[in-house]
This record gives structure tokens, C-alpha cells and sequence, in this order.
């Protein structure tokens, strides 16, 4: 026998996901995003559209080019809110169910990896795929702003870009969880198009409506809009901007004079926090719930 | 090597596993044997740490309930439906669980090499037919030269030149002293491979018996193994239950209890019923052995 030598297996780093594995795992998501034919028309779709947006606000604004940044990145956060959550949600859904309804899920966690560690594999090589996709729409809108010296201000585009990845962060998080809990990859689309809907649809229009039969008060109509991460995308968005946070209505002037200063740290943790909370749930159902 | 105690395992209501305590020695060669639904994977997959049971699984000495991971490295695996990354190149697949297991980049052709695959490293897994899968899983399993392998029926997909190969080389390496628990339901398999056999029958432990028992089963019943065309399954399991046969699907072909002068009758049975037989088999029936010391 060739082992004859007492067999000792290595326990270190047991307890904790080890970088390398996170790592290697995080490299497998990114190729299979880059070969996967959604993700590319996700891609190419809001591309083409953040180009077209910037374009059409350009010719809108005259051979001026006055106002032509601000409608441009009004036009890229509607945009933003419509696109980035079904990107997020819909890569996220599907990441964990696919592989768990074609078995692959099973072969890879007979290996010697974590199930924490295939998690966040998952979601920091999907999450810089779709950085990669977001940075290339918002590239080629860049340039064409460049292009039309259209008094573009960088800090305040850059600034727009930032809070799309972390917005596309929390939506792959709170995808991820949905496909943890979902048995089949269908099931867990339709749950991310379901999740897509009311964050999209309900956002103003149920915020608005319930403040009309429910007589909300600002302070809760805040509250209700901080807890929606689109809400608060689209606060921090137009307070990155520079622009009057009245284009908000009562709630966005009551966020500003309440808070202050410290409203872009109280969006910017609102929106950290749909990252952390729902990643956080799926590892302890990921690690609970037999494959 | 391996200890599995008192090893429950429940999906729901049903009981998949019970009280099952049995010992794998290093450098043995265990088979679980027994009919579909038996609990054979189920065990397989407790022993990795796959799913959650009640008892005490240990391998190596290391607690798999606790130690999950560790124990893992300890191992190969080939499980019994490949589910591979298809897009994937050979190669790069194996590269890629190579870096999970921590082996050099090189060790990755060897492993190819070692299961004579070498010449497809670029071809797409998709590709492959299923016993070159079958063998690209070995490589895999085989990557950080773990003491002890678990294969779910490692044969199941390959015809009998290839059966004969991958029995030669799982045999090699048993040899050289790799721990060995497989699932097979083919009994010239278990005998050849295996040392010592453990008869599961609905999820309990029935007996254990050294695998040259299984020479004597050929006097008594046995499995008449089907493979059918996908569309025909169906209409197949109805006729050969019309006619008073014992029958139960595995995957893409029939597992038919037949006696031995009647080994014949499922072909004749189909074959009026004017339904194509690819190819079949015949191996010794798991409850034949288990009938054989019964009073």
C-alpha cells in the first residue's frame, strides 16, 4: 500500500472561507458570464440605450450643449432603474438554481470547497461581471458627453456610476437569495421577475398611492423610500448630481433638511445594506438547506 | 478508513437510510450493493458530507458532520450521474478542480494521461461520449492523489471494452492501496473490484459477505439490464409488467428480475410488442444474494 504514512487531512482555515477557492470560484462565474447569451444582450441592450439616451439629450439641448449633462444622466438613472435591478436579480436567480437543477451544484461541493465560499465565488465573479457590463454602457455614453463638451461634470458622472454598481451589487444579492431558496431555475426567474416588478412598479407608484389613502407622513414616506433600494438609488443618484433634491418631492426637501450632510451616508448604507442582509440570509440558508 | 455508525438519513416521510453502521479498512474495496432506491447513493452522498444525518460518519478519523472540508481533500469522487461543466474544455475543467484541490497546473495532464484522455484535452466536455465522462470524472477524482475514492456506479454508462478498462484501472489502484467504497449493480463488477460487499434492501444494511459470494448467484435469480430507446421506456415498463415481470427503470434502461432458465422471455416480450432493444445484460439480482443464507 502506498499510503502507508498516517493519513492527516489539513483543517486549517475550516471555520473560514479560504481567499484562493473564493477566488478560483469567482473566475469560473466570470467566464461562464461572459459566454452566457443573456448577460451579453443585457449587456449590448444597455449599452446601446445609454448611447442613444446621450445622443438624443445632446441633440435635444441644441449646438449649446447647455443642460445636455444633466438631462443625459436623468435619462442613464431612469434607465438604471428600469435595467440594472432585472440584470442583477435575473444573473443572481439563476446562478445557484441552474446549477443545483443540472446537478453541477452536487459535484462541485463534493470537492473541497465551502458552501460560504462557492456563495460569495458566486456572487463577487457575477457582481464584477456586471460591473464590467455597466462600465461599458456608461464608457460609451461618457465619450460621447466627452465628445459634446456638454459641461459634463466628471465627479458627478462618476459619482452616478458608483451607485449603479453597488445598485446592481444589492440586486445579484438579493438574486442570489432568491435562488437559494427556489428549487428549479424556472421558479427562481420568476421570482426574480416578480421581485423586479415591484421594486420597479410599486416603487413610485405604491409609494404615491399609499400616501394618498394612508395619509402618510413625510418622515414614513422617507422611510418607505430608504427601504426600497431603487428609492434610495435614485436619491443618492439625483444628491450625487448636484440637483435640488425637490425634483424629489416633499420627501426628498424633508431628507435633506432632516439629515443633512449625513443623507449621502444614510443612502449610501441603505443600499450596502440590501447587499449585506440578503447575502448574509443566503450563506445561512445556503449552508442549512440540503442540495 | 472509513466508519459510518448508526447512519440515519429521512427525505420527508420517507426513510432513505436506516441504522446503517458498516467499516471501509484502508486499501479495501467496498461495494454497496442492491436494488434501485436501496439508499446506495444516499450513503455516498452522507459519507461526503452532502447532506445532513443523523449517526456519525467518520473518515480518516476526521468527523464528517464537523469537518466536512477536511474530509473531502481526503477523497475522490465519481458520482453516478456526470453532471460536468459542458462548455468547458477538458483540460480547463480539470485545471479548474485542480486549483479547488490545490495541485499544480501539470498535474492536470497527468491526470488525463492516467485515464488515457490525453488526446481530447481540448475537446469541449459536451462532446464526449459518456464513458469518456465517466473517465474524465475519474481524472478529476484522481487530481491530489486522494487515499480514498468513492465511485457511484463507476460503470454504469460505458460498454463492456470499456467496463474492462476502467475495472483494469480502478483495480490498479486499489492495488496501490486507494480505499475504495462503489456502488455498482452489476455483480461481475463487484467481483472484480470489490473485497467485500454490503447488501442494502430498502434503505437497511441486509448483510455483509466477502464479494466471491457472489459467484454462487448466478444459480439463483438475476438482473436482465434493458436499454431502450428514450421514447420506448414508458410503453416497455407497461408491457413487461403486463406480463408479469418484476421491472424498475434506472436511468435510460430497465432493470428486469428474471430467473435463469427464463432469462430470455423480457427480449421475446418486447420484441413482440415491437419495440428495438439497443443492447442487454445479465448480472446476478442483489436479492438473490440476500435470499441465499435466508432459513
Amino acid at each position: 500500500m502506498t499510503h502507508a504514512a498516517p493519513i492527516t487531512a489539513d483543517v486549517r482555515g475550516e471555520r473560514f472561507p479560504d481567499p484562493r477557492n473564493i477566488a478560483t470560484l469567482a473566475r469560473k462565474e466570470l467566464r461562464d458570464a461572459l459566454r452566457n447569451r443573456w448577460f451579453i444582450l443585457y449587456t449590448v441592450a444597455f449599452a446601446v440605450l445609454a448611447l442613444g439616451l446621450a445622443y438624443l439629450s445632446r441633440a435635444s439641448a441644441g449646438l449649446t450643449g447647455l443642460a445636455g449633462f444633466g438631462r443625459t444622466a436623468a435619462s442613464l438613472i431612469n434607465l438604471v432603474l428600469l435595467i440594472v435591478p432585472l440584470m442583477g436579480l435575473s444573473i443572481g436567480a439563476a446562478s445557484l438554481a441552474s446549477e443545483r437543477e443540472r446537478g453541477m451544484l452536487g459535484y462541485l461541493l463534493a470537492q473541497p470547497v465551502g458552501r460560504m465560499e462557492v456563495l460569495l465565488g458566486k456572487f463577487i465573479g457575477l457582481a464584477l461581471a456586471l460591473t464590467g457590463s455597466l462600465a461599458i454602457g456608461f464608457g460609451i455614453s461618457g465619450l460621447v458627453l466627452a465628445r459634446g463638451r456638454q459641461g459634463a461634470d466628471t465627479g458627478a458622472f462618476v459619482n452616478l456610476v458608483l451607485f449603479s454598481f453597488v445598485l446592481a451589487a444589492a440586486m445579484l444579492a438579493v438574486g442570489i437569495l432568491i435562488s437559494t431558496l427556489a428549487r428549479r431555475s424556472g421558479t427562481a426567474t420568476g421570482a426574480a421577475v416578480f421581485t423586479w416588478l415591484i421594486l420597479v412598479f410599486f416603487g413610485d407608484l405604491g409609494l404615491m398611492g399609499a400616501a394618498v389613502i394612508f395619509r402618510l407622513q413625510i418622515p414614513t414616506l422617507l422611510l418607505l423610500g430608504l427601504v426600497n433600494p431603487l428609492q434610495a438609488f435614485k436619491m443618492a443618484a439625483v444628491h450625487g448630481l448636484g440637483s435640488s433634491m425637490d425634483v424629489l418631492g416633499p420627501a426628498g426637501l424633508y431628507a435633506t433638511r432632516r439629515f443633512g450632510e449625513a443623507l449621502p451616508a444614510l443612502l449610501w448604507g441603505s443600499l450596502v445594506a440590501w447587499i449585506v442582509v440578503p447575502l448574509g440570509a443566503a450563506s445561512v440558508l445556503f449552508a442549512r438547506r440540503p442540495l | 478508513m472509513i466508519r459510518v455508525e448508526g447512519l440515519c438519513k429521512r427525505f420527508g416521510r420517507c426513510r432513505a437510510v436506516r441504522d446503517v453502521t458498516f467499516r471501509v479498512a484502508p486499501g479495501e474495496a467496498v461495494a454497496l450493493w442492491g436494488p434501485n432506491g436501496a439508499g446506495k447513493t444516499t450513503i455516498m452522498r452522507c459519507v461526503l458530507g452532502l447532506l445532513p444525518f443523523r449517526g456519525r460518519i467518520r473518515v480518516a478519523g476526521l468527523d464528517v458532520a464537523r469537518r466536512g472540508k477536511a474530509v473531502r481533500r481526503l477523497i475522490g469522487y465519481v458520482p453516478q450521474e456526470l453532471a460536468l461543466y459542458d462548455d468547458f474544455r477538458v483540460l480547463e475543467m480539470v485545471r479548474f478542480f485542480g486549483r479547488l484541490k490545490r495541485v499544480p497546473g501539470s498535474s492536470a495532464r497527468s491526470a488525463l494521461e492516467r485515464v488515457g484522455l490525453e488526446s481530447v484535452h481540448r475537446r469541449r466536455v459536451g462532446q464526449l461520449s459518456g464513458g469518456m465522462k465517466q473517465r474524465l470524472a475519474l481524472a478529476t477524482a484522481l487530481l491530489a492523489d486522494p487515499p480514498v475514492l468513492l465511485l457511484d456506479e463507476p460503470t454504469s454508462s460505458l460498454d463492456a471494452k470499456g467496463r474492462g478498462t476502467l475495472n483494469a484501472l480502478l483495480g490498479d489502484l486499489n492495488a496501490q492501496g486507494k480505499t475504495m467504497l462503489f456502488t455498482s449493480h452489476r455483480a461481475d463488477d463487484v467481483r472484480r473490484l470489490g473485497q467485500r460487499v454490503v447488501l442494502m434492501e430498502q434503505g437497511r444494511l441486509e448483510r455483509e459477505c466477502p464479494a466471491g459470494l457472489l459467484e454462487r448467484d448466478s444459480q439463483g435469480g438475476s438482473t436482465l439490464t434493458i436499454h431502450l430507446e428514450q421514447e420506448t421506456l414508458d410503453r416497455a415498463v407497461g408491457l413487461l409488467r403486463r406480463d408479469g415481470f418484476a421491472v424498475t427503470r434506472n436511468g435510460q434502461s430497465l432493470d428486469v428480475h428474471v430467473q435463469p432458465d427464463d432469462r430470455a422471455a423480457p427480449i421475446h416480450a418486447l420484441a413482440r410488442g415491437k419495440i428495438i432493444v439497443r443492447k442487454f445484460e445479465v448480472s446476478a439480482a442483489p436479492d438473490a444474494l440476500a435470499r441465499e443464507d435466508a432459513p
